[in-house]
């Protein structure tokens, strides 16, 4: 392949040390490559470690065997090449919009007076020019996704790490943010690695869908290419015949998974 | 309620309760008066003392050394629980080997110390402002301390995948988030701060609130103590008027802030 790697995830295995001495594998053997300019996006049922991994290819945890590359180099402690975009609300809650926004740009040493105007400019194109002197609680759910969107798109990362960040927000509002992602991201084409539970989102919004099993010890299960035109509106993708071909075709793989996944959590949830 | 009517029935509350020890310390009932006068003085008294010490002008120069013990008070207490609070919430083991000893030292009626602090600091504001002080450092500093070890894991790592340095993560996100602890106890910090130096001239002084209702209690004069406490009850409530003014200024970004207190 001409195009280079931006992450590479190599028999990437994730364990975690329980409390009663137990080594508990989440992800079992992963290898997952993402392109350069590539939208990747991660679907599992709940509990199968999805995040885990996303939070690998961060830096922020450490696989227990296997490695890391980050454009063909061995990650070592947090990836600085790319941006986060957290499930939970992430924002600096004493900061305004436009602080949260700027502050991408001062922790680098931009002076402030050069990042405020560049971080109001960013405010704009995720449609909240308006709100740059709101603190986060004063604005709502899919507000505050936007500005988080653009806190870390204004430091230009070369990867984007998203885990399922349009998660909390209702039906609509993931759909008006999924298109205002499909837009900023065509403007330049960053690699993407989106981790969701909803199949059609991943769908509508990706270049390749990943399937993962049920955890404990999930693994990658399938590996779809999407080939729907681009650029796409996420409202109409969805009534073209090839997406629902596609859907059907991985949801039959993906239904049995989360059925053990949700089994497993009533188990346990009963052992408990 | 609107605010008129509300305000018309807080006023009622003290015109009836004012009104009833009027009559009850003057007027007879059953050929007998309720409230012995020399117990309960009564309001026209109070009042009139009041009104000397505002007219002599003796009241300013105890008011002025009561809130200026709790100023300091306030201030060494809250740097001192804010910096301690921070060491500890970084550190980890030496809040653990601390632990003990901190639960001990707040367990301790801080009364017992007044005559310490007297022997050691003497009979000025400062053995005053050290009683307020071993108070407002205990709040602020178990709020810090919290504070700074609840900030959200979310929070933090986003920071951390901004690109902060542990230097940074301290200004941006520990920094903020202990201040805003340390602001929520603002009202409690800054009643003990106050409760200290009133207590410790009490105990022993020669000038402040506290001792202008000493002397009037060591002489019987029942008027005076009364007077001293009206005072000094509108001394505090000024002072809390004035952190909920500083609160709102400091806490707007948090949704509490606007509608938390009435």
């Amino acid at each position: 392949m001409s195009t280079p790697t931006a992450v590479a995830l190599e028999d990437a295995e994730v364990a975690f040390r329980l409390g009663d001495g137990r080594v508990y594998t989440a992800v079992e053997k992963a290898h997952l490559a993402v392109a350069q300019g590539e939208f990747v996006a991660i679907v599992g049922p709940t509990g199968c470690g999805k995040s885990t991994l996303l939070n690998v290819a961060a830096g922020l945890l450490k696989p227990a065997a296997g490695s890391v590359k980050i454009f063909d180099r061995p990650l070592a402690g947090l990836n600085r090449d790319a941006g986060y975009l957290f499930q939970a609300d992430a924002l600096f809650p004493w900061k305004t919009a436009l602080d949260n926004v700027a502050i991408g740009l001062e922790i680098r040493g931009t002076p402030r007076a050069e990042a405020l105007p560049r971080a109001q400019k960013w405010l704009t194109s995720v449609g909240l020019g308006a709100f740059a002197n709101r603190y986060p609680h004063m604005l709502s759910g899919g507000q505050r996704k936007r500005v988080a969107l653009a806190q870390v798109l204004i430091r230009d990362p070369k990867i984007l790490l998203m885990d399922e960040p349009f998660g909390p927000l209702d039906a609509q509002t993931r759909q008006v943010m999924g298109n205002l992602l499909l837009d900023l991201w065509n403007a330049d084409r960053k690699a993407v690695l989106f981790v969701t539970h909803d199949l059609e989102e991943a769908i509508a919004l990706a270049d390749r869908v990943v399937i993962m099993s049920a955890g404990p010890s999930s693994r990658i299960i399938g590996d779809w290419r999407v080939t729907l035109p681009r650029p796409r509106d996420i409202f109409e993708v969805r009534l073209d015949k090839e997406f629902h071909a596609l859907h059907r075709e991985i949801w039959s793989l993906l239904k049995d998974e989360v059925m053990k996944g949700y089994a497993q959590s009533t188990q346990a949830a009963e052992a408990v | 309620m609107s605010r008129v009517t509300l305000l018309a029935l807080q006023v009622l509350v003290a015109i009836v309760c004012i009104a009833l020890w009027q009559v009850l310390s003057t007027v007879p009932v059953f050929g007998k008066i309720v409230l012995p006068p020399f117990f309960f003085s009564n309001p026209v008294d109070v009042f009139s003392q009041i009104v000397k010490w505002f007219a002599t002008g003796v009241i300013w120069k105890h008011l002025a050394i009561t809130l200026w013990e709790s100023i300091l008070a306030f201030v060494i207490g809250s740097v001192g629980g804010v910096l301690v609070g921070f060491w500890f919430a970084r550190q980890p083991l030496v809040a653990a080997v601390f632990d003990p000893y901190v639960k001990m030292a707040n367990a301790l009626p801080r009364v017992v110390l007044a005559p310490i602090f007297a022997l050691w600091l003497g009979l000025g504001i400062w053995s005053k402002v050290a009683l307020g002080v071993t108070l407002v450092f205990f709040i602020v500093f178990f709020n810090v301390y919290q504070g700074v070890k609840e900030v959200s894991r979310t929070v933090l790592d986003n920071g951390r995948m901004l690109g902060m340095s542990e230097r940074q993560l301290m200004q941006h996100v520990y920094w903020p988030s202990a201040l805003s602890w340390m602001f929520s106890s603002l009202h409690t910090s800054v009643g003990f701060a106050v409760v200290g130096a009133v207590v410790g001239e009490y105990l022993g002084s020669a000038a402040g609130l506290g001792y202008l209702i000493q002397q009037a209690e060591g002489v019987f004069d029942v008027a005076g103590v009364f007077a001293g406490m009206f005072v000094l009850s509108a001394f505090v409530i000024l002072i809390d008027f004035g952190v909920t003014l500083a609160e709102r200024r400091l806490l707007v970004w948090r949704p509490t802030a606007s509608d938390g207190r009435g």
